[in-house]
């Protein structure tokens, strides 16, 4: 746990800055609205979301459950973690399945290749009309992506989960808007805020355990498109490609089929750090197969509703 | 600074989390500046540089126009103006930056409030050839309101005046008889050329005169707000934690009072007051997620715990027992209206003061304040980025200090019930619950 402020009053750390703001933020969450969500996919992200939580919150129970929409396409190990952690916090995990909306019929995929990664929205919209929460915390930050840099830390959805870039709340001071009416929704970003970099460096400090395949490890892979495309059941190689051993790291982890890793030896937090803070890649630049197709793709997406 | 590089992460040394704020138009090179800090501090990476590359060659630029760096949302790339505040972020390795970008023009007084609301120091930038507009007038105004801290002119495109000492000299000369005028004061003044990158990060050859620091040494050395703890303790309760664990008695007992130290400082055995009951106490302890952590300072986020039982819910608030803030049910304050609704005299609106929200009445528009003079006009209604001096009714009291002391207790906003918007910012003025 954070160490005793200094008695001379120098500032606050960037570190411990940022973490008061993101538990002030869950805090607002939990003073003003009925029922709150926690998005957790086991992404370090929300593993530090979830550091926070316990800051904000112990010794009592988080005033809300933990949601993860799995698209069935996570990686394993990934997934394990999500179970064992929630479950050695004692918080309550629900699961919502991308593959259940898919047998419902709300959706239909182009073709069986086709990456599920925005269709998580529709199963998203689901869970959220199925136990009426108010409010789903989420772990985006505004340095992914620059739709992100503008939206709100209470970012304000309509009936359809919709967002409109052009008509948000304003913002101002530490005064956090999340009143809404009945079937409206507040998607609350505590960790806006933050960059990779702060990310890795809370995950240092707090010596946070995170999934294996965030650390470098030999993993067969092709090269395609300047990207490494593991090779999976999901994602197998193409004719015309070799197939190579390589060790590589997972900067984010997301459907396998649109989340490709780095090439990297780093196996620790803190050799990690030194490749984040050295990086020449933005962190979806790099990873993030879908982000690529289009410049605006992540506005639209959240358009429609997504995280 | 030429060693402001990020792969200094692991450095002891960490000054904290600076906002601040640019001011200015596109006119004025903002975004090249906001891409010069980002790009000597080897913020932009390889991707986003060959993006934007792309893009300066199709939109037929012959070098790479770092302004497109902080260009945003493909609605307003295809209307070619910036329509909203943008949140940037850097890292010297001994401090990071969260950089606000609001857009310039009048009509967006109230994106610039916003963008100022949180910012510790504010950058002005002038165009050398232009000098002191009605535009720096009125962002140094809104920014002197908004109670930012430090404010630094940043006297842009220096290559374009042949890096005049006479004409910055001259334009410092104007600023300052403006400044002193508004009590303007602790401004700091600096030649730079952001296409070129002089005075920014590196300081450059072609501003030998100049003896000061470069902007980035600027930003290095400001004071943070959370650096001020002259202002008494005040503690607006978020959240009351209750475990009442069956398995764990030892919680059984437990009242956590959730918050975030506004302003002050706070440590076990202080004395202190809860309002609104009035009733008195000292700390008992100091906690963060469970754990005794002693004191806390303005900024942080604790959970403190009493040395007696009091009835004690969110929206109340935990105050110095010598120095707690008084109850107000009618307050005077300077507003900033953010809707394109105008403010409506008949309606009951919401406000929110820290944790605590109050229904609230329109009693009087004292008057409309002229943006960009400052003077005082009669109004008889407000519309999107009007400020004013008002006075509101409220239906409870709340528990504020006048926004010029303190910037957290001082502040609030209003919220149209009926769609839950918000509508209205506002100070709580100097005088205000006098009467």
């Amino acid at each position: 746990m954070t160490a005793l402020p200094p008695k001379n009053h120098t500032p606050l750390s960037h570190l411990d800055a940022l973490e008061a703001e993101a538990i002030h933020i869950m805090r607002e969450v939990a003073g003003q609205c009925a029922n709150p969500a926690l998005l957790f996919s086991g992404g370090k992200d929300s593993i530090c979301m979830l550091r926070i939580a316990e800051k904000a919150f112990r010794p009592g129970r988080f005033p809300f459950p933990l949601l993860h929409i799995d698209t069935g396409h996570n990686y394993r190990e990934v997934t394990d973690f999500r179970d064992s952690y929630a479950k050695e916090l004692g918080e309550r995990l629900i699961v919502r399945s991308l593959e259940d909306s898919m047998q419902r019929g709300s959706v239909v995929l182009k073709h069986a290749g086709e990456s599920r990664n925005k269709h998580q929205s529709v199963t998203l919209l689901e869970a959220i009309e199925e136990f009426g929460f108010d409010c789903c915390i989420g772990g985006a930050r505004r340095d992914e992506e620059k739709a992100r840099a503008k939206e709100r830390i209470m970012s304000f959805r309509d009936e359809f989960g919709q967002w409109d870039p052009k008509n948000q709340r304003p913002e101002l001071w530490d005064l956090y808007n999340a009143r809404v009416h009945k079937g409206e929704n507040i998607r609350a970003f505590p960790i806006s805020n933050w960059t990779e970099l702060d990310v890795w460096q809370y995950i240092e400090r707090e010596n946070l355990a995170l999934p294996s395949i965030y650390f470098a490890h030999t993993r067969p892979v092709v090269r395609r498109q300047g990207a490494l495309v593991p090779v999976t059941e999901l994602t197998p190689a193409r004719p015309d490609e070799t197939i190579e051993p390589i060790r590589v790291r997972f900067r984010t982890v997301g459907d396998i089929t649109c989340t490709a890793p780095v090439e990297s030896d780093a196996d620790t937090v803190h050799k990690i750090l030194a490749e984040t803070a050295a990086t020449t890649i933005t962190e979806r630049g790099a990873t993030r197969l879908d982000d690529q197709t289009s410049e605006a793709s992540m506005e639209q997406r959240k358009k429609e509703g997504y995280f | 600074m030429s060693n402001a590089s990020p792969a200094n992460h692991s450095t002891p040394v960490d000054h904290g989390l600076l906002r601040f704020l640019t001011c200015g138009s596109v006119d004025d090179g903002k975004s090249t500046l906001i891409g010069r800090l980002l790009f000597d501090t080897k913020t932009i990476l390889a991707d986003a540089l060959s993006a934007i590359a792309k893009t300066s060659q199709k939109r037929g630029m012959e070098t790479v126009d770092l302004s497109l760096l902080t260009d945003g949302l493909q609605a307003e790339r295809e209307q070619g103006i910036t329509i909203d505040v943008a949140y940037r972020y850097f890292s010297t390795g001994t401090r990071k930056y969260i950089i606000a970008d609001a857009p310039g023009h009048e009509q967006y007084t109230r994106n610039m409030v916003t963008a100022a609301s949180t910012a510790d120091l504010a950058i002005i930038l002038v165009d050398a050839r232009k000098g002191v507009l009605t535009q720096t007038r009125r962002h140094s105004i809104i920014a002197h309101l908004v109670g930012i801290p430090h404010l630094v002119v940043a006297v842009n495109k220096m290559d374009l005046v042949g890096y005049s000492r006479e004409v910055f000299e001259n334009i410092m000369r104007d600023y300052l008889e403006f400044a002193a005028k508004r009590g303007i004061k602790d401004v700091r003044f600096i030649p730079i050329s952001a296409l070129n990158g002089d005075m920014v990060v590196e300081r450059g050859e072609a501003l030998d005169w100049y003896k000061g620091a470069t902007l980035l040494d600027i930003l290095e050395n400001a004071t943070l707000a959370h650096d001020e703890h002259a202002e008494p303790f005040r503690f607006p309760v978020q959240y009351v934690c209750r475990p009442q664990d069956s398995a764990n008695p030892e919680l059984h007992d437990y009242r956590g009072f959730m918050g975030q130290v506004e302003s002050g400082s706070v440590k076990a055995g202080d004395a202190i007051t809860v309002l609104p009951s009035g009733l008195e106490t000292t700390v008992k302890a100091v906690q963060l997620g469970g754990a005794n952590i002693g004191a806390a300072i303005a900024g942080q986020s604790v959970t403190l715990l009493l040395s007696d039982e009091i009835d004690i819910s969110r929206g109340d608030m935990i105050a110095a027992k010598d120095a707690a803030p008084d109850a107000q049910k009618q307050i005077e304050t300077i507003l900033c209206w953010l809707s394109e609704t105008p403010l409506d005299r008949a309606r009951t609106y919401l406000i929110r003061h820290t944790t605590r929200e109050v229904k609230a009445k329109l009693a009087a528009i004292t008057h409309r304040l002229d943006v960009n003079t400052l003077e005082k006009r009669p109004a008889e209604k407000l519309v999107m980025n009007d400020l004013a001096r008002v006075e509101f009714k409220l239906a409870q009291p709340i528990f504020a200090d006048p926004y010029d002391r303190n910037r957290s207790t001082g502040a609030f906003i209003v919220i149209d019930p009926s769609n839950n918007n918000t509508v209205g910012a506002g100070m709580v003025a100097r005088g205000s619950g006098d009467r």
